[in-house]
């Protein structure tokens, strides 16, 4: 059972005076076996939450506090998040040219779960796994994320997810760019995990679709840095319906006054 | 700047900036970046000593100039160092390569010869020599006049060999030059790999010339695994026939001082030409690779990734790549990257690409240029999976290296040069303490 919670949390970008708020106060607890929708417009500062738990330097910590079961991630290195159970698949994976897959996967799980997996029961595992997200076996020879078509990177990241099995995995905007049968494909990688494990799901995504395939428990509106609203599948609906107008209307009139 | 500058080159779809300001740290890869002087030795027929000629005919206004070239070592003067195709290389050093007298010295072959190829050797006045691209400085003619003739393998007619042509040649530690002349003539439709491997110490001014016959494919892997001290200096032309295609791999980890030129040219349409190279120098090393691709037919590519290390106080690299679209070579489609590593403080890599493009009617034509250390994306990548910090960098190194060796294409030679250039990296210090920055 573990607790992901962020309290009051500030973040901005940038150095002195070009130094500028994004995240400006951000409340969320996400327990094991939960899945959390984070919903909001472009520029909402979605990623930025994304990427400052995960600990990428771009970003400042300006205020508030992230722990995962009371532990401060926030004084962990990038590698020792991970290690301690959070996940980011990211919405652009790099590429590292000349390294394959298999070796980059190998390395990770040798990392995270402190000793070399098994070869045989490792093998076998990457394989079905592979299998089930409809991924080529030639797959794991290719160099990490090059030439990979948007489709093959979300895969890519997800297979990284039910092999290195974390507590809490954030998914920043992993149905974008996916055409309806890798996002179903994708989708149902997330759904294994749900179901086998008592993983926690933080899912942020601009669009509702994914939503009818991974089912919600919370949603939450994100809007100018922070979480304007929260309820559950429900909300999503609304959204669906209605868009951010009435939020980025909302936030816009309360800027002014 | 006196730019780059060459009022001709147009076009250039140049993104060195982008590149290096989205994949490194500010402050890093100040060292490369664009020339300050006209990059490469395009323009420099003036250099040349009065009475030379050049090549290709008339040089119309709003044309470059043509390179000079010449058998005559003399019609190049004496080099000062403050000529463009001689102002990064250290010229004590290349001195006796320069200058040095004629010997009997030799390299020590030793061969792999496949079925149907064949090692023999030419006098200095045979055809054949005529006929090979000429030299386009004082070393490469001075190699071509002192070699007296040309070591010549040849390859049938749509040969297919069973395994590479393999020439080990060793540096014997003499003290005098060896001059050498290799010639690779590929009949047409034959497929062929050809292996240089050089070792040990040598004084060597050797040229390449590979003859790719119409429609055969060419793949040469040309390995510096010199010892310390050794010096190399060589001119590469390759001349690719009718819809032949010619890879050239070359690794550069030895030796004191290594200057390659590698030409390229073709004899007809629809060719192609892959130059790929990997260097890795460490403290005093001189690593020079320079580049010249020169589209004068139509429908040819050319693509061409450079990769280089640096690590070490003094360590030293220059990457030069010129392309030239001509007029009638339309249908061109050219792409030049080239990437440097810079490990450690008081190394320094220079990258100087260039693109002359003097038809629009051309597929495409790129080049990108960057230096600076780790690409920060790619640790927090492997960092977010529980990689530490130290090992993401020697993976990052490695692949960095390994995207290049593994287009040889021969697994054992493959697994040695990995080899050795992961001793090389654990014999790094502090490479766990590299900062980490982000644009």
């Amino acid at each position: 059972m573990s607790v992901l919670e962020i309290r009051d949390l500030h973040v901005s970008v940038g150095e002195g005076n070009d130094a500028k708020e994004i995240l400006t106060g951000v409340d969320l607890t996400v327990r094991s076996g939960e899945t959390h929708a984070i919903m909001g417009p472009n520029g909402s500062g979605k990623s930025t939450l994304a990427y400052s738990i995960a600990g990428h330097p771009k970003y400042t910590i300006t205020g508030g506090a992230v722990t995962l079961d009371g532990e401060d991630v926030l004084a962990m290195s990038v590698d020792e998040r991970a290690r301690a159970g959070l996940f980011l698949a990211m919405q652009y994976p790099v590429e590292v040219p000349g390294v394959s897959v298999s070796n980059f996967l190998r390395t990770a799980a040798t990392a995270i779960k402190g000793e070399a997996p098994k070869l045989r029961t490792w093998v076998k595992d990457v394989k079905s796994e592979m299998d089930l997200l409809e991924m080529d076996s030639a797959f794991a020879e290719r160099n990490v994320n090059e030439g990979f078509s948007g489709g093959e990177k979300k895969r890519h990241e997800i297979l990284q997810m039910r092999l290195l099995k974390p507590a809490i995995a954030i998914l920043d905007e992993t149905d974008s760019g996916l055409d309806v049968d890798a996002l179903r494909v994708v989708s149902e990688g997330v759904n294994r995990a749900r179901s086998e494990s008592e993983i926690g799901v933080l899912l942020i995504t601009h669009y509702t679709r994914i939503l009818r395939y991974i089912t919600p428990d919370f949603v939450h509106v994100f809007v100018n840095g922070r979480i304007a609203e929260e309820g559950g599948p429900e909300l999503a609906e609304k959204l669906e319906t209605e868009g951010y107008a009435a939020y980025v209307k909302d936030s816009r009139e309360t800027a002014k006054a | 700047m006196s730019a780059n500058d060459n009022a001709n080159t147009t076009g250039l779809t140049t993104e060195s900036a982008t590149l290096a300001g989205e994949l490194f740290g500010e402050g890093v890869g100040a060292q490369a970046g664009p020339p300050s002087t006209p990059a490469a030795g395009t323009g420099t027929a003036g250099q040349a000593a009065p009475g030379a000629h050049s090549h290709g005919g008339p040089a119309p206004t709003g044309s470059p100039a043509e390179r000079f070239t010449s058998t005559d070592p003399d019609a190049f003067g004496a080099p000062t160092g403050r000529e463009e195709t001689w102002r990064f290389t250290p010229m004590k050093r290349i001195r006796p390569l320069l200058d040095g007298a004629p010997s009997d010295a030799h390299l020590q072959w030793d061969t792999d010869l496949p079925e149907g190829v064949e090692l023999t050797s030419v006098e200095a006045d045979d055809p054949l020599l005529k006929g090979l691209p000429e030299p386009g400085d004082r070393l490469a003619a001075l190699a071509r006049q002192r070699s007296g003739g040309a070591a010549v393998v040849r390859v049938p007619a749509e040969a297919q060999l069973d395994r590479p042509v393999t020439l080990r040649l060793s540096g014997t530690g003499s003290e005098d030059v060896v001059w050498g002349q290799l010639v690779i003539e590929v009949g047409a439709f034959a497929r062929a790999t050809v292996v240089l491997d050089h070792s040990g110490l040598a004084r060597y001014a050797g040229g390449v010339a590979v003859l790719v016959g119409d429609g055969a494919h060419v793949d040469l892997v040309s390995v510096q695994d010199w010892a310390p001290g050794a010096v190399h200096g060589a001119q590469y032309d390759a001349v690719v026939g009718r819809d032949a295609s010619f890879t050239q791999t070359v690794v550069t980890l030895g030796g004191d001082l290594v200057r390659l030129v590698s030409n390229v040219q073709y004899a007809g349409p629809g060719g192609t030409a892959e130059l790929f190279g990997v260097y890795f120098s460490d403290e005093t090393q001189h690593q020079e690779h320079r580049l010249w691709v020169d589209h004068a037919v139509p429908n040819c590519t050319s693509n061409v990734l450079y990769k280089g290390a640096l690590q070490g106080e003094g360590a030293r690299t220059v990457w030069i790549g010129d392309v030239r679209i001509r007029p009638e070579a339309t249908g061109t489609n050219t792409y030049e990257l080239n990437r440097n590593l810079v490990l450690t403080d008081g190394a320094r890599a220079d990258s100087v690409p260039n693109l002359e493009i003097e038809t629009g009617e051309i597929v495409g034509a790129g080049h990108a240029s960057a230096t600076g250390r780790f690409d920060d994306e790619q640790l927090f990548y492997l960092c977010s999976r529980g990689i530490d910090a130290e090992t993401a960098r020697r993976l990052v190194v490695r692949g960095f290296f390994a995207d290049v060796v593994q287009r040889i294409g021969i697994d054992e030679l493959q697994d040695r040069l990995m080899r050795t250039i992961e001793t090389r990296l654990g014999a790094l210090p502090g490479l766990d303490e590299q900062p980490v920055e982000v644009a």
